[in-house]
């Protein structure tokens, strides 16, 4: 059977649409499919009452129970110190929502900071080894001790000031050692986990647990019907430079 | 030709002086004995067989460490069936091996491992071994 040039160009034509279109089947088929487990997939995040935080009378139980539980070294050098949460004024968290009433009511009101697991880390991009990433299912941005090399780069990238260096080794500045959690050595960059190893245990982390006014609530962002979504439905919040589209997932209720 | 007794002695000198690691093996004091490590009193079964934990339990914290960290696997399935935590200091340290000193550190001494430097960053749990729950 001889084949003509006009058949050879219809059947390859033919061949080359077949694919196409199993290509493009594909395709959807993988685009359907991440909607299939909605439920499964969370956002931590935490919303700080400030007319509740009494951080201004001198409490400072969330910073106390986080450093105990992290084995936080204490350095009173301020160019060496490590800190996962602690607190400044007001007026250099928010200067950009200073009118001359909230300076009246908020002025040198402490402000607890901590870092803002984004949705959209700048910390995460820049790292050259991956040792800081983002946990797909939780949004937590984690820090791999191993993995970290020490350069800080994400310390240039994170606009929120929430890394801290290891610049001397840390152990000899830690009150206590707790155990269950390791210290760090020289040379690595740490930060706030929002506590994800008592998350694995069904905790809540360690400062929402020690504040005695319950002025920080803790939950899933993406779902609805959480606490944190309930209080932010209700009342005025705000982020920490929502305008750099890091997309914080800490709110501060005023 | 008169060099030639000098010369083999030179020789004789030299090759003893070569060959000296292993007639001081073989010759001298016997190879120590197995290093003296305490066994956990209370439990007979690690989370592997004793064979794979002796030749790769640093391939296991490695991938428990891996598991951990990066995916947010924390439970472990040992080969008999039982679920243990992927946790060096809350399993290994405080179910069986309580004191570090007389297990790893006893082998890592005798095995001239230097390292490992888990322990720069994790800390060894007090001796008085509380027992989870």
């Amino acid at each position: 059977m001889k084949i003509t040039r006009k058949d050879f160009l219809r059947l390859s034509g033919l061949g080359l649409l077949a694919l196409a279109g199993k290509k493009a089947v594909r395709a959807f088929a993988e685009a359907a499919a991440p909607s299939a487990s909605p439920q499964t997939i969370k956002r931590w995040g935490m919303v700080i009452d400030l007319q509740k935080c009494r951080q201004k009378d001198g409490c400072t139980d969330c910073v106390k129970a986080c450093n105990l539980a992290h084995n936080i070294p204490q350095i009173p050098d301020r160019a060496h110190e490590v800190k996962w949460i602690w607190n400044q004024s007001f007026e250099s968290v928010f200067p950009q929502v200073q009118t001359d009433y909230t300076q009246q009511a908020y002025a040198g009101h402490p402000i607890p900071l901590l870092c803002n697991h984004c949705a959209n880390p700048p910390c995460v991009r820049v790292c050259p080894t991956q040792a800081t990433f983002k946990r797909e299912n939780d949004g937590i941005v984690m820090m791999d001790f191993h993995r970290c090399i020490g350069c800080r780069y994400c310390m240039a990238a994170c606009p929120y000031g929430s890394r801290s260096f290891n610049w001397q080794d840390p152990r000899p500045a830690i009150p206590s050692i707790n155990s269950d959690f390791p210290t760090r050595t020289k040379g690595v960059v740490e930060k706030c986990n929002f506590c994800e190893e008592r998350l694995a245990r069904g905790l809540r982390p360690a400062c929402v647990e020690a504040c005695p006014e319950k002025a920080m609530v803790f939950g899933d962002l993406s779902n609805p019907e959480t606490e944190p979504r309930k209080l932010l439905r209700a009342r005025f919040a705000l982020q920490r430079e929502p305008e750099l589209g890091t997309s914080p997932s800490v709110y501060y209720l005023i | 030709m008169s060099d030639r007794p000098q010369i083999v002695a030179g020789l004789i000198v030299f090759v003893g002086l070569f060959t000296f690691p292993i007639w001081h093996a073989r010759g001298g004091k016997p190879s120590p004995n197995a290093p003296d490590i305490k066994l956990p009193a209370q439990e007979k079964q690690c989370v592997a067989p004793v064979e794979y934990m002796r030749e790769s339990h640093m391939d296991l914290l490695d991938s428990w460490r891996e598991d951990v960290v990066r995916d947010n696997q924390r439970q472990f399935t040992a080969f008999n069936g039982k679920v243990y935590d992927k946790s060096l200091t809350r399993t290994c340290l405080t179910q069986c091996h309580t004191d570090k000193a007389e297990f790893c550190d006893r082998c890592h001494t005798y095995a001239g491992v230097s390292g490992p430097y888990c322990w720069d960053c994790h800390v060894q749990p007090r001796l008085t071994a509380r027992r989870t729950p």
